[in-house]
């Protein structure tokens, strides 16, 4: 029997061996063929742990940090291991009953999972931290407890220079292409955006393992993947924080703007914008509750005026018609102009403060005296000059003067959103005067009213351009980044060294002292500094705005620009306070105390006083005083009816007391009288430039006539 | 018998020995590859806290009843074999009323903490009762009547297993179909199992209208080849009528009685999921408790299979070295210890290693054949096919449920899986082969 059926074992083996040959096979095609399988293990247990370097640190000029990183405490629990824990202890700790105990989990598993651990409470006060840490090991292992960094303003200041960080969105994600994750944190604003890859460091990545309920269970080849992070670098600016304290004190509430620029490098010394805030306002656990509250305020302090503030410059632009009229050779320093009161050349008169008595006898006493005849003469003078053949072309070449004076451009300071401001071009004066105008249409432009608006940085930029008699450098925060080398590019831009055309120096030199002489004898007497010379220019702007949707003349932007000591420059200063009247009166106080502490690092008594009171002094329209009110009061009961909770609407301000009011939105601006110029052409009633309307809460746009 | 005398190692085939141990080590380094969890290695070893520990003692314990049986006569097992089986069947109904329930399977006898399957032993019980009857003189196989009595032999068992809901066990014991086969089965009788087979997987895979066209396309083509034969003997023409009726009724009918009425819907489910097809869900005809059950076991199944492939996928062709898997360390892959050893190895040590693996095992094979072959005693020829076939049909089925290639079916790899009563049933099919084998010039019946 078994010898017929010998020949079965040999089919019997080649079963054998052929089931081996498939096996073997699909192990091949598995494991040497399919590498995806690698990826889904590594999907599977692999976790890309990214690690956070320490950010970069901002120091002021005398290496003062402005900003810190200080750790914040944050209870964490992971839910799945909380078995056992003794409930009641660490609700009696922590202050809250059981039933909330239970929300903050449900929350947190909802959040991230039984596995993963979520923040349980945030921010934890340091006695609070203290008796957690000594109880802890009650409550291990489902709750620990986590140090992370954020970051701190130690002076409370400078809020709208440094900016905040915040974490990112979709829109970042897009825009830096995936550089960043969801839940990364970044500048968003200010030099924390601009300086974001110095600050930032690089990011350091540890693989780590999981199992397969997602818990970390170790790191993953021992950490040879792995990179370390490397800590952001620190900022060295000009800032001096001393005066920007000061400045902020004096801008508080106020709305307007201070810069003040060191001329000989652009360096930035001081920028404030008032109202301001409290940096660490926009720092921790209640950062968006108090960014949702500052970005409803009707004062919006959130907007840095210092750079997107557009106001009429009014006077103080007259320097600058000096400068372009001389340079054209259409007037000497000598030049004077019979000045009666009032300059008549263009239709209804453009009155001045000064009548007679030589009062723009020449270039030096026509600036001590701001005589609006002379600069609408001298401006006149330039555009219409013969060699041009026409005002069109006339004006293109003053217009490009303007410009290289850092009028109408963005100089390219290193903050975020920076506005130009501006000067019209030829194309929007023939829309508007349907190709048929003269110099007699723009005629206010010489008393920087008119179709131009400037920002305070370009103000202060532009008495950087006279001290220095001819050149620039872009204002700027940022001295140097630590351990800079050839590979940072970043500051490049600001060592470059702008010259203003070809502006001989002499011509400065008048301008300079005709500047001098409004501090010495003309308007700016109130900036007068023993033993300093301080060249300066003051402004009175018109301005319009629409209230309750009329249009309405509001109360002149008070300007003064001016930059000490005259012979070498160190400080150049402009000032704006919306709706304060003269320069002279609230502008030239601070931008006079601001030099003195600046130049002397510290004031005199009388001057103390001085600075108390205008520090102490509320610039505020009483018609938007009014609708603040308003506008406050519907706010505060939308808030208690969020928190079901009615104390709210007693308390005098919820979280924090800012200013909130709405600032006055400049339409264009007229020299004082009622200077109408004459109208060759009717004006289209659809001005380019549409009016804002006061009680909404939009950015705030420059405007000029209706 | 004389010649045995104080040296019990005179004629034992240490081939088979080796590849044993060195199965069983490297079975219980994976279970420690995916068990251990840092403590003490000595320690773990020596307490029955591990699961590398507790599978060193089983080895051990299989050693020492190894070692007994090499000590016992050969004449023993001739002599016990029939009454083994009753024994055997005995302890397998015995499981109905005294099971203990682990795990979703009711074939677990248990004595205090002793744990044991009846399902798994009686292996070695049908491989000597069918050993013995196929060694009987006066068996001839191509009797109807010895064949029936054979088949009845294995198929009692299977039975009895199947109710225990242990599917993969009781498949097993179609696996002696092989002995069966080399003792002299007529070949017509795998043909027909063979065609069958491909005819259920054709009515699960193609459309039943279609299979029927088929069907009826196949037999008349047939008529048409055969048509000078069926002249000759028109008896032919009805035989292939009866064959398309067999056929189609099997498609039609049998099949959809079978899987609806007979098997449980979580089976239906897994031996379509090997086809690579979703089984239907039929809300009328299954509860909803089926339904329920039907898709958390298609869920594990599916999950099992996908990072069981992943894990064997990512060990490439080297592999990432002993206890660097991460699938296998970290409990991806379910059942990690017992059914799916075979991932530890595929991730650790890559295509060389499992290659290495295999060949292992098809020496094995290879080696029992050739000792079978060589035996001068039909039972001892038909016992050594009968461990063959068992440890080769094992290796089909685990190995290639972790590949992907068959159907989810619970069955221990040999040697390596994690479990006791697998161990030493498989050491104690093995050792009796090599004490029988030591007595290979007898003649045992």
């Amino acid at each position: 029997m078994s010898s017929y059926y010998e020949s079965r074992q040999k089919v019997i083996r080649f079963l054998f061996l052929a089931v081996f040959i498939v096996l073997v096979a699909r192990l091949f095609v598995l494991q040497v063929l399919s590498p995806q399988y690698r990826m889904q293990a590594m999907d599977n247990a692999v976790y890309r742990r990214v690690v956070y370097p320490d950010r970069g640190i901002i120091f002021d000029r005398k290496g003062k940090p402005i900003l810190e990183n200080t750790l914040t405490r944050e209870l964490m629990v992971q839910p799945n291991q909380i078995k056992g824990v003794d409930t009641f202890g660490l609700c009696r700790i922590l202050g809250i009953d059981t039933t909330v105990f239970r929300e903050r989990l449900v929350t947190a598993i909802l959040k991230n999972g039984r596995f993963r651990p979520s923040v349980f409470e945030a921010t934890l006060s340091i006695e609070k931290f203290v008796k957690l840490q000594e109880n802890m090991y009650r409550f291990e292992p489902g709750f620990f407890l986590q140090e992370r960094p954020i970051r701190t303003y130690p002076f409370k200041a400078a809020a709208h220079i440094l900016g905040y960080i915040g974490e990112v969105d979709s829109n970042i994600l897009r825009r830096t292409n995936y550089f960043y994750q969801m839940g990364d944190y970044t500048g968003l604003n200010g030099l924390e955006r601009y300086y974001e890859q110095v600050l930032m460091g690089t990011r350091g990545v540890e693989y780590q393992i999981k199992d397969n309920k997602n818990r970390i269970v170790g790191s993953f080849e021992k950490g040879r993947y792995d990179t370390t992070p490397v800590a952001g670098r620190s900022l060295r600016t000009f800032l001096d924080m001393d005066l920007q304290i000061m400045a902020e004190k004096l801008m508080a509430n106020k709305l307007g703007a201070v810069v003040a620029i060191e001329p000989k490098s652009g360096g930035i010394l001081a920028m404030a914008s008032g109202p301001n805030y409290d940096p660490n306002l926009l720092t921790g656990s209640q950062r968006r509750r108090n960014f949702a509250w500052l970005l409803g305020d009707t004062a919006r302090p959130l907007f840095n005026r210092a750079i997107k503030g557009q106001y009429p410059p009014g006077s103080t632009i007259k320097p600058m018609g000096a400068l372009i009229a001389l340079d054209q050779h259409v007037i000497s320093p000598e030049y004077g102009y019979g000045c009666g009161g009032a300059y008549y050349s263009c239709g209804r008169p453009i009155r001045c403060t000064h009548a007679g008595g030589g009062h723009a006898g020449n270039l030096r006493l026509a600036l001590a005296n701001s005589c609006n005849s002379y600069f609408s003469h001298i401006y006149r003078l330039a555009v219409d000059k013969p060699d041009f053949g026409g005002v069109k072309r006339g004006y293109v070449k003053w217009e490009n003067y303007a410009h290289s004076f850092g009028m109408g451009v963005r100089l390219g300071v290193d903050l975020p959103s920076e506005d130009k401001g501006l000067i019209a071009d030829t194309a929007f004066y023939n829309r508007l005067y349907r190709n048929q105008w003269n110099s007699c249409n723009n005629v206010f432009l010489g008393l920087g009213q008119g179709e131009m608006t400037a920002t305070p940085l370009q103000m202060a930029n532009l008495m950087c351009i006279i001290a220095n008699k001819g050149f620039y450098y872009t204002p700027h925060f940022v001295e140097k980044l630590d351990g800079e080398s050839r590979e940072d590019t970043v500051l490049n831009r600001f060592r470059v060294r702008h010259e203003v055309t070809s502006i001989p120096p002499e011509f400065y030199d008048v301008v300079q002292l005709g500047m001098q002489d409004v501090v010495d004898f003309g308007t700016a007497r109130v900036a007068r500094l023993p033993g300093i010379n301080v060249a300066a220019k003051t402004g009175t702007a018109e301005n319009y705005g629409i209230i309750n949707g009329k249009r309405e003349k509001l109360k002149d932007h008070s300007w003064f620009v001016c930059f000490a000591p005259r012979e070498n420059p160190r400080i150049a200063i402009a000032v704006v306070v919306e709706n304060a009247g003269f320069g002279a009166t609230w502008a030239g106080p601070i931008a006079s105390l601001l030099t003195e502490k600046y130049l002397n690092d510290t004031l005199r008594t009388s001057r103390i006083r001085e600075f108390d009171r205008i520090a102490k002094q509320e610039i505020i329209l009483p018609v938007i005083k009014r609708k603040r009110m308003i506008l406050d009061s519907i706010r505060r009961v939308r808030l208690a009816l969020e928190m079901g909770d009615s104390s709210v609407l007693e308390a005098p301000e919820p979280p924090k007391p800012v200013k909130p009011l709405r600032d006055t939105v400049p339409v264009k601006g007229k020299k004082p009288g009622d200077g109408q110029p004459p109208m060759p052409v009717e004006r289209p009633d659809a001005a380019p430039v549409p009016v804002p309307v006061i009680d909404t809460l939009r950015p705030n746009t420059p405007n000029r006539r209706a | 018998m004389n010649n045995r005398g104080p040296d019990i190692s005179k004629g034992l085939d240490w081939t088979l020995i080796w590849i044993y141990l060195i199965l069983s080590v490297v079975g219980i380094l994976s279970i420690f590859a995916v068990t251990y969890r840092n403590e003490s290695i000595l320690q773990g070893l020596f307490s029955l806290r591990t699961d590398y520990g507790k599978q060193a003692l089983y080895l051990l314990l299989g050693m020492l009843i190894g070692t007994f049986i090499l000590l016992t006569d050969s004449k023993f097992f001739t002599a016990t074999a029939n009454l083994s089986y009753a024994l055997g069947i005995i302890l397998l109904i015995l499981v109905f009323p005294f099971h203990t329930e682990v795990k979703g399977t009711r074939s677990i006898l248990r004595f205090g903490s002793f744990q044991l399957q009846p399902a798994e032993l009686c292996k070695i019980f049908v491989n000597l009762a069918l050993a013995k009857y196929l060694s009987r003189v006066d068996t001839d196989f191509s009797r109807l009547k010895d064949q029936l009595t054979a088949s009845a032999i294995v198929l009692v068992p299977a039975v009895l297993t199947l109710l225990q809901s242990e599917t993969g066990l009781a498949l097993v014991y179609f696996s002696f179909f092989l002995v069966m086969y080399r003792e002299g089965l007529p070949s017509i009788v795998l043909i027909v199992g063979i065609s069958l087979a491909v005819l259920v997987i054709a009515t699960l895979l193609v459309d039943p209208n279609l299979l029927a066209g088929i069907l009826t396309g196949l037999g008349l083509l047939a008529v048409w080849l055969l048509r000078k034969p069926i002249r000759k003997k028109p008896a032919l023409l009805f035989a292939i009528v009866a064959i398309w009726t067999v056929c189609v009724g099997v498609q039609r009918f049998a099949v959809p009685f079978f899987f609806t009425k007979v098997l449980k819907p979580y089976q239906v489910q897994r031996i379509y999921a090997t086809v690579g097809i979703d089984f239907p869900v039929d809300p009328e005809t299954m509860s909803e408790d089926d339904i329920r059950r039907m898709e958390e076991r298609k869920k594990a199944s599916t999950y099992n299979v996908k990072q069981s492939k992943i894990a064997i996928g990512s060990g490439g062709f080297l592999g990432k070295g002993l206890m660097k898997g991460t699938q296998t360390r970290y409990d991806f892959v379910p059942e990690q210890r017992t059914d799916f050893i075979f991932c530890t190895v595929g991730e650790g040590f890559g295509f060389v290693g499992s290659a290495i693996l295999l060949v292992l095992y098809l020496v094995l094979l290879l080696k029992i054949v050739e000792v079978a072959e060589r035996q001068r005693s039909t039972f001892s020829r038909c016992y050594a096919y009968g461990v063959a076939s068992v440890i080769f049909f094992h290796i089909l089925i685990n190995i290639g449920m972790t590949l992907g290639l068959v159907p989810v079916i619970g069955i221990p790899l040999p040697f390596m899986s994690y479990g006791g009563t697998a161990l030493i049933t498989f050491t104690v099919l093995l050792a009796i082969l090599v004490r029988l084998d030591a007595d290979r010039q007898m003649i045992l019946r």
